[in-house]
């Protein structure tokens, strides 16, 4: 069971790792961190669909006639982009937070919110 | 020229995005983004009646052939909120030129703008395609450009906003990627209408279960439907004045018409209501997120939140009419989704109106308003009739559909919180009119402010949705019309 399903089982395990680390930690960087794990996890998903089995790299040759399906590659190019404009993004903005706030820390920096009345 | 209208939908403010990096004028930036969203809403007209006369248009980009190609493809349901989408962008950016001023620092005016192009490209392009992964695609694009428009709010809270609406939207795009790559997994194909045709074999399949699931997580968070709804009052909030009344009128609005592309026609509906029990799922949630939003926002201090707190419970009235699984529900949710874009616009860009002149949205600093700004306080005061409910405005229209819709499915409960909605957007809207018509101003800072009328280029646009408002109210031949038509073609 576990042998046959490889891949996905280390799919679930880094999906839950990343999320559970978004979820639970205070630290604005260990978050995105958490969420490139969680995307990653969605990486390899994608990737292990496209295997054939016997299948060789989506290559023209002489050789042989089973290719793994190219397909999936392309889309998980895209995501990976995506993923980077995000981690580029939200490590943009914790800059910005850390020279408004002085922290990086969620838990610190709502109680600065709430000492600051409301506008 | 006119069979490549989808396409130019999107490339239009794509290539322009890029251009307003490069333009230094902020004046020029602006009438570039007002053009471009202008000339977009001009397309959108021209869709709705290409549809009306011929039916749906597929539009193969780089003429590769479906499915294996990426389709373009314009039905009733996509021009419908493509109009709503584009209509929203020109009038914003009509008005947005004083406000943008006021609360952008100049050099950053062209970026700024920039960076709203790119969201307007996102949002058309999703209702535009008629490829799965594509519509994933273009749904990062829009969050990743609003997440940064939303940073760039005067306030450094909407930093942490625009933080966590990105590690909420992130999560929330991420599981439709899943949820999509499941689907393809199992049919080998991207294409929606060819997915459509391939479900109805393999409906047993835990694997589908597990895509639906994760589709409905991924969707239900980008439409801040309750309990995923946390991001939202915040970046409403903290958002540039010109960016909330945008987002509030367009982002949640076509995430709902993804979840009802996704839900109504990749899946077909009998498959999602009966086997997956969609409706189960959607009914207690909006049920719920109609009261306590708008309980919470009856207590708001800060009006921003205040709309948007009360947008949170609007949404749960949209995917009421989606949640009670029949044609008549759907349409319900569709004219919803099209008055409360009028309408919360409408509400948005008059507080855009009031942060220009007395830079401040709390409720007691609205105290006397209604002597020093007339015009702006009206149309608060008509369009939060529209909002609560009162017969010849849009905002009773679609009430309206939705209850008959509860009724007509024999759900009395749900019928009977449409109307206790409406009784706490009373009391909310009541608060506003209370402060700004009955009180006088307590603190000294503001007896003296000198504050007048805003800008007739901002009151303009304003008093354009207010018309908006009543005139929906009593000709609904395009609002319902166009919007039964667009939920018959995917329930036939």
């Amino acid at each position: 069971m576990i042998a046959d399903y490889f891949n996905y089982w280390v799919v679930i395990v880094l999906m839950m790792m990343g999320f559970y680390i978004v979820i639970s930690d205070s630290n604005l960087i260990k978050k995105i961190i958490g969420l490139n794990i969680f995307q990653t996890s969605v990486f390899i998903l994608f990737i292990s669909m496209s295997k054939v089995k016997g299948g060789t790299a989506p290559i023209l040759i002489a050789e042989t006639d089973l290719y793994s399906n190219p397909l999936p590659h392309v889309l998980i190019l895209t995501a990976i982009v995506v993923s980077v404009s995000t981690t580029a993004l939200g490590l943009a903005i914790i800059a910005r937070i850390h020279r408004a706030y002085d922290t990086v820390d969620e838990t610190a920096i709502h109680e600065q919110d709430d000492l600051q009345d409301d506008n | 020229m006119l069979g490549h209208l989808p396409a130019l939908q999107v490339i239009i403010p794509l290539i322009s995005a890029p251009v307003c990096v490069l333009i230094t004028r902020a004046s020029w930036a602006w009438l570039l983004a007002t053009i471009v969203s202008i000339a977009s809403f001009v397309i959108a007209v021209l869709l709705v009646h290409e549809v009306s006369a011929h039916g749906v248009l597929s539009y193969h980009l780089g003429g590769w052939e479906p499915p294996l190609g990426i389709e373009y493809r314009i039905d009733h349901l996509s021009a419908y909120v493509l109009t709503i989408v584009a209509a929203t962008a020109s009038i914003t950016m009509v008005a947005a030129r004083k406000s943008i001023e006021q609360e952008i620092p100049s050099e950053k005016i062209n970026l700024f703008f920039s960076a709203y192009l790119l969201c307007l490209t996102g949002l058309l392009g999703i209702v535009v395609s008629g490829d799965a992964f594509n519509i994933f695609v273009f749904l990062e694009i829009s969050s990743l450009s609003s997440y940064a428009l939303i940073a760039m709010g005067r306030d450094r809270r909407s930093l942490t906003a625009a933080y966590q609406y990105l590690i909420m939207g992130t999560i929330g795009a991420t599981f439709i990627l899943i949820g999509v790559g499941l689907l393809y997994m199992l049919t080998g194909t991207l294409n929606i209408h060819d997915l459509q045709q391939k479900i109805p074999a393999i409906v047993d399949s835990r694997t589908l279960h597990a895509a639906f699931a994760f589709l409905t997580a991924g969707i239900s968070l980008k439409i801040a439907l309750f309990p995923l709804h946390l991001w939202l009052p915040n970046a409403y909030a903290h958002a540039p004045s010109m960016i909330t009344v945008f987002l509030s009128a367009t982002a949640t609005k076509v995430s709902v018409y993804v979840m009802l592309r996704f839900f109504f026609g990749l899946f077909p509906p009998d498959i999602s209501l009966e086997q997956f029990h969609l409706g189960k799922i959607l009914l207690p949630l909006s049920i719920i997120a109609i009261l306590t939003a708008s309980f919470v926002a009856v207590f708001q201090e800060n009006i921003k939140r205040m709309l948007a707190y009360s947008s949170v419970a609007q949404i749960g009235y949209m995917t009421l009419g989606i949640g009670l699984g029949s044609a008549n529900g759907a349409i319900a949710g569709m004219v919803y989704l099209f008055n409360h874009a009028i309408i919360k616009g409408g509400l948005f860009l008059a507080m855009a109106c009031v942060v220009l002149r007395t830079g401040s949205v709390r409720l007691e600093d609205f105290s006397g308003l209604g002597k020093r700004m007339p015009w702006t306080m009206a149309a608060i005061v008509l369009l939060g009739l529209g909002l609560i409910g009162i017969p010849f405005t849009g905002g009773f229209v679609s009430k309206w559909y939705v209850l008959s819709a509860a009724i007509e499915q024999g759900h009395w409960l749900a019928a009977v919180v449409i109307v206790g909605g409406s009784l706490l957007t009373i009391l909310y809207i009541w608060k506003i009119i209370e402060y700004a018509y009955f009180k006088t101003p307590v603190s000294a800072k503001l007896q003296n402010l000198t504050t007048h009328e805003a800008p007739r280029q901002m009151l303009l646009p304003l008093w354009l949705l207010v018309i908006g408002n009543f005139y929906f109210g009593l000709d609904t031949s395009f609002s319902l019309g166009y919007a039964s038509t667009a939920i018959q073609t995917l329930f036939r």
